[in-house]
């Protein structure tokens, strides 16, 4: 087991809702609201959920682009809320993000080499020299020729871009890459290629990945630990081989049954959830899933379950357990 | 001059569920836009009939369309908010395809719209038909999209990726819909995807598009048990599965630039079992049993996989 | 329901014009860029190519100053018609003037003035307008509203009356039209300019920029402003008929550019009474040329307006 990088603890962040006429704060938009999880040198966690359950305010908030409410995020033992200007730069430095659209994350007047390299030029005093070494470097990592480096975006497929925004990714040598829906946007049989290059990746760099998605198939693949996430809060955080085998959490259990058969008699258990997701600005009371959830408690209604080790490396939010 | 789709044939029964599978770029919108002849205007029909119930439809004018489109063919598209228009009511838009291909008006025409809405599950019609589309969460207004393309009583549903920009789970919920939706009224559903898993989920006959052509077509079982084309193989072993690590098979290369395509057989540069013939001459479609057919030299010789 | 069945037995072939991006690009249209490119070519060599200069009066010969004057010898012979009328001369193709100047080639020196003043004013204009524009555009909040509220101001101000007001102050002369060109147009820039920028702003490559900690000044040099250039350059390329008028408007209402120098507009404000005399030539002339630039660059904006366009959505 490796040491663990990047330390989340209770994390929160809270959208104030202004009223239209004075700016009174109505009401708080809990995007995000206490979570915890860890992520070990050159592994990977998998964060999954669906539209609205916080991810993207979860991956900004460890980008640093937005500030917590409340809570910590450790990386390498510090909090990076206290980090000044210096040392906010290290950080940036060693956590890099890539999105999920190929088509918008390449700026279209710039040439590859130049995109690749900004980020070295600007944390590092490098020689241009020396940048265009690396990043021929880099651009063979991924796959690609040293030579593309003088061509514009619109000349590359969506495979090779998000290929591209992966080098701009690693140029500066970082520690944990934070990646947004990364082949939700590509086609099928690209989308293995990109798998399969982020694990040789990380098999050859020791990086760790932050691997955000919906396509829980993929999440499994590439994860060595998943956590998956509903309306601001973690429902269940386990190994994801255990996960697989033996999801908890009716959520869970529910985006397994919604996960697509791989064949035409595949037995897949109907789990059809009720209603639609509600709104993080009105959060139901108690467990948040209670009132789609098809095993519904009184008690559930009435206080929130806490996240506990139901068994050893599995850890589950609800009163099932 | 660019060819499209070049040379595809596949016939629909009533109330059978036709995939059409493939990336993008290998012609499968085309196909939809053309059959309902909505081609943009650098697009033509060059050869070929389209037959429903004994009609042909490629030698209707735009004029006679209008009353194909809708009354017996529909469509369900990937956007909702693209196929909803913001400026109208929900009634206003379950509505006029009633009103139009049914002629139905007034208390009739109210009724037969909330039936519609019912039949999608959207809760409390009566209320929902006054709000408008922005009002909806995404899996409703698509919803609301398959309502619509009902309304009109169509023989046909085409629908072009309709779950593409859906959640797993109102995935999940929108699927079950279309096939009670089927069910209860007989239609024939063409779904365009590049999803396999939703092709194993509702699909009775497949056919695999690559670079304009049909290369397989099988029912759905022969297609994932005895795939017979290495592109549709190699499809297949690209998909993770959930469970296991086991190494994902990309295909190398890119989908080719239909302007530009390889000689013989369009997949060969990308192919494992290439040989000369697959360069040099384009395959011809095989009759492999079971109905079905692949455009591939090596289908003839029992390329199945176990 | 026996008719349910529905079979496409046959072939469809469905062919398509070429649909790539590269292939949109309709042709420029020819004879706009053929115009511009001529008068380009006359200004810049001007003085290589003119039959006579733009300033003295053309020498003329014995028989002109018999014909005219009955003498000898004369200075100048004024009013020459074209060289397909009665009295012309191929020596002066399109006439003298009033002071005996050749129309030719004052109208090539013209070209200059026109050209130089429009071009330059409108770059002037397009630069501080796009600037102000990202900024407002980029940095937001105060930015925007002081630099939007100025611009709003600006752009209620009719741009004629504006020029007029601000020649008056300035005073005659070509550098100064060029400033007042600058200062009537550059809020279009700023306006366009800003709309742009709110777009890329939230674009995925701007993100991660702002993300990895690059400083602002290389994300608005590097990032936002050549993105942005397409739209201005159509801008740029629409205003430059705009310039044009303006400036022989000015130098008609005799608040631009001073005479001698051949300034088109002058010239047709000059020869106002030669056209009810029936001295035709002298004011249609420059009339065709401030037709002919405006309506090229007006054509050729338009083409570019339209190929831009659609290239970036096919991305």
């Amino acid at each position: 087991m490796s040491e663990p990088l990047l330390e989340v603890r209770d994390l929160k962040k809270h959208f104030p809702v202004a009223s239209l006429l004075f700016g009174k704060v109505r009401g708080w938009v809990k995007a995000v609201d206490g979570i915890s999880f860890t992520i070990n040198a050159g592994e990977t966690l998998g964060l999954v959920g669906e539209s609205g359950c916080g991810k993207t305010t979860t991956s900004k908030l460890i980008l640093a682009a937005e500030e917590p409410t409340a809570g910590a995020i450790e990386f390498e033992g510090r909090n990076i809320v206290d980090l000044t200007d210096r040392d906010l730069m290290d950080y940036r430095r060693k956590v890099q993000v890539v999105f999920q659209d190929p088509y918008s994350s390449l700026s279209p007047r710039m040439r590859i080499g130049e995109i690749i390299g900004e980020p070295i030029q600007t944390h590092e005093r490098v020689s241009l020299g020396e940048v265009r070494t690396r990043v021929g470097e880099l651009l063979e990592l991924v796959g690609l020729r040293p030579d593309m480096a003088r061509l514009f975006p619109h000349e590359f497929s969506g495979g090779q871009r998000q290929r591209l925004a992966i080098a701009r990714a690693l140029s500066t040598n970082a520690r944990l890459i934070v990646l947004d829906e990364p082949v939700s946007a590509l086609d099928v049989s690209i989308r293995a290629h990109i798998i399969g290059l982020l694990e040789e990746i990380q098999a050859r760099l020791g990086v760790s990945y932050l691997f955000i998605a919906h396509d829980l198939a993929a999440i499994a693949h590439i994860s060595q630990q998943i956590a998956v996430m509903y309306l601001g809060k973690l429902v269940e955080v386990t190994d994801s081989l255990e996960l697989c085998a033996n999801p908890l959490h009716p959520y869970t259990k529910a985006l397994f049954a919604a996960s697509l058969p791989s064949h035409p008699d595949e037995e897949m258990k109907e789990i059809v959830l009720s209603g639609e997701v509600p709104s993080a600005l009105n959060p139901p009371s108690g467990c948040r899933f209670h009132p789609r959830c098809p095993f519904v408690m009184p008690r559930c209604s009435k206080r929130e379950p806490d996240l506990v080790e139901v068994s050893p490396g599995h850890k589950v939010a609800c009163y099932l357990y | 001059m660019v060819k499209a789709v070049d040379g595809i044939s596949f016939s629909l029964e009533a109330g059978e569920t036709f995939g059409l599978v493939g990336e993008s770029g290998c012609g499968k919108t085309t196909t939809c836009h053309s059959i309902v002849h909505l081609l943009p205007p650098s697009a033509r029909i060059v050869s070929g009939r389209i037959e429903l119930a004994g009609e042909d439809l490629v030698s209707k004018s735009q004029r006679e369309m209008q009353k194909v489109r809708g009354r017996q063919i529909a469509t369900i598209l990937q956007d909702p908010m693209a196929s909803l228009d913001p400026l109208f009511s929900i009634y206003n838009q379950v509505a006029e395809p009633a009103y139009y291909h049914q002629a139905l008006r007034g208390s009739k025409l109210r009724h037969r719209v909330k039936e519609l809405l019912a039949a999608v599950r959207i809760p409390s019609p009566e209320a929902r038909m006054k709000e408008y589309p922005h009002q909806m969460s995404g899996g409703m207004r698509q919803r609301i999209v398959g309502a619509v393309a009902q309304a009109g009583g169509p023989k046909i549903i085409i629908a072009d990726e309709p779950t593409t920009n859906l959640d797993v789970t109102i995935q999940l919920q929108y699927l079950n819909l279309l096939k009670d939706l089927q069910r209860a009224s007989g239609v024939a559903l063409i779904f365009v995807t590049h999803n396999l898993g939703i092709v194993a989920k509702m699909c009775d006959k497949v056919a695999v598009m690559y670079a304009g052509k049909i290369v397989e077509m099988q029912p759905v079982r022969g297609l994932f048990y005895h795939p017979r084309h290495p592109y549709t193989r190699a499809l297949l072993d690209s998909i993770p599965k959930l469970g296991t690590k086991e190494p994902l098979y990309g295909i190398p290369g890119q989908p080719p630039d239909l302007a530009d395509l390889p000689t013989g057989c369009s997949f060969h540069p990308r192919c494992q079992h290439a040989s000369d013939r697959c360069r040099n001459q384009e395959p011809c479609e095989q009759s492999i049993g079971n109905g079905g057919t692949a455009r591939c030299w090596l289908a003839s010789e029992e390329f199945a996989r176990e | 329901m026996a008719t349910i069945t529905r079979r496409m037995p046959l072939i469809i072939g469905v062919s398509q014009a070429v649909r790539r991006s590269s292939d949109v690009a309709r042709e420029a249209p020819f004879i706009p860029l053929l115009v511009l490119t001529l008068l380009v070519f006359f200004a810049i060599f001007a003085p290589v190519i003119a039959p006579h200069s733009a300033l003295d009066p053309v020498k003329p010969t014995r028989e002109q100053c018999l014909a005219k004057y009955g003498m000898a010898a004369c200075p100048y012979v004024d009013n020459v018609p074209p060289f397909w009328a009665h009295e012309g001369s191929v020596r002066t193709p399109l006439g003298t003037d009033f002071l005996g100047r050749d129309v030719l080639s004052r109208l090539m020196y013209g070209a200059r003035i026109s050209l130089v003043v429009a071009l330059t004013g409108t770059l002037v204009a397009g630069v501080i307008g796009t600037l102000l524009g990202v900024l407002a555009g980029y940095l937001g909040r105060w930015w925007d509203q002081i630099i939007m509220r100025i611009t709003d101001a600006w752009l209620t101000m009719p741009s004629l009356v504006f020029a007029i007001l601000l020649s008056s102050v300035r005073g005659p002369g070509l550098w100064n039209i060029v400033v007042i060109l600058a200062l009537v147009f550059w809020s279009r820039y700023a306006r366009v300019a800003r709309g742009e920028v709110l777009t890329i702003r939230e674009r995925d490559f701007v993100k991660l920029a702002e993300i990895n900690g690059v400083r602002k000044l290389r994300i608005i040099f590097r990032h936002i402003v050549p993105n942005v250039i397409n739209s201005v350059m159509v801008v740029f390329s629409l205003q430059v008929g705009v310039a044009v008028i303006i400036e022989a408007s000015l130098s008609f209402l005799g608040v631009g550019v001073p005479p001698p120098e051949p300034s088109w507009g002058l010239m047709m404000a000059q020869e106002r009474e030669s056209l009810m005399e029936g001295k035709w030539w002298l004011a249609v002339f420059p009339g065709i040329c401030i037709t002919m630039l405006v309506l090229s660059a007006n054509m050729l904006g338009d083409w570019l307006r339209v190929r831009l366009d659609p290239q970036l959505r096919n991305r």
